[in-house]
């Protein structure tokens, strides 16, 4: 296995051992993290643990992408 | 301060949501519009989880997440620290109403099978004809992992999530919990069945 991808499921079924935080803190960090990605600021320097978290959780990835996807819409109109 | 620092007089409105009568109102009043542009922006961005609601439901189901957001938002005013935007911190708690909104009526008529021999639909995660015997050993002790290393919950909430797709919301909903302490099991969960594999000869994978 070693130099090899797991499979997708099988990396969702064991996720990482990278330090991240949970749902809570990920909500209370969210809009200062999304605003300093789109400032370009090192956001995962900035709030350790969020991105961990984003890759093992869907609905808190699903919930940033979509401040993301609004704030950046709000930036062009 | 907030990263995408905005004109401090665009700002400060929100300082009025604390006020009594008509300036309080028509702070609340300007809130809820910005809450109901996000959650209608969140319901239309996952209407295709949602086929058979129309236009109107859809709208309804944003103007709930609104109201819930609006709730939300005016408990938690001493959270906002200005670390970001008012905006942005506001629009979070839309868009989390919303998408929770979105999952569990998506949801709302599916079975969710907590079952837990359905673990063994891991076959499909299984080597293919191309894959070799170290790709087979792998699995077997996922799944051996599985059956014997994690609780029996920690194994209900691995499966429904990982294996079953089910969102963690409709999850917590259906066992009386809350994302935030499913999300700690399946973290936990998670990182037995690591342990368990890397003790059966894949260390890489709590490397």
């Amino acid at each position: 296995m070693t130099g090899r991808d797991l499979d997708p499921t099988l990396k969702r079924l064991l996720g990482s051992n990278e330090p991240e935080i949970g749902c809570d803190e990920c909500f209370a960090q969210l809009d200062r993290y999304v605003e300093l990605e789109l400032a370009g600021a090192p956001a995962d320097e900035l709030v350790p643990g969020l991105r961990a978290h984003l890759v093992g959780c869907p609905a808190c990835a699903e919930e940033h992408e979509s401040l993301r996807a609004l704030l950046e819409l709000e930036s062009v109109s | 301060m907030s990263a995408l620092a905005a004109a401090p007089e665009l700002e400060e409105w929100h300082l009025d949501l604390h006020a009594q009568g008509a300036r309080g109102d028509e702070a609340v009043a300007h809130l809820h519009g910005l809450l109901l542009r996000a959650a209608r922006f969140e319901v239309f961005r996952r209407r295709g989880s949602l086929p058979q609601l129309s236009a109107v439901e859809l709208d309804e189901l944003a103007q709930d997440a609104a109201d819930d957001a609006a709730v939300s938002v005016l408990r938690r005013l001493e959270d906002f620290r200005g670390e970001s935007s008012f905006r942005t911190w506001a629009y979070k708690f839309a868009l989390l109403e919303a998408a929770v909104k979105v999952r569990r009526r998506a949801w709302r008529d599916r079975e969710v099978t907590l079952e837990p021999e359905h673990w063994e639909n891991l076959a499909h995660a299984g080597p293919g004809p191309d894959d070799d015997a170290e790709s087979g050993a792998l699995l077997e002790a996922v799944r051996e992992g599985i059956r014997t290393a994690l609780t029996p919950r920690q194994r209900q909430v691995l499966v429904a999530t990982v294996l079953e797709g089910v969102p963690i919301d409709v999850l917590a909903e259906r066992l009386g919990s809350n994302r935030n302490a499913l999300y700690k099991m399946l973290h936990d969960a998670r990182r037995r069945l690591r342990e368990h594999v890397a003790e059966a000869g894949f260390p890489e994978v709590n490397e």
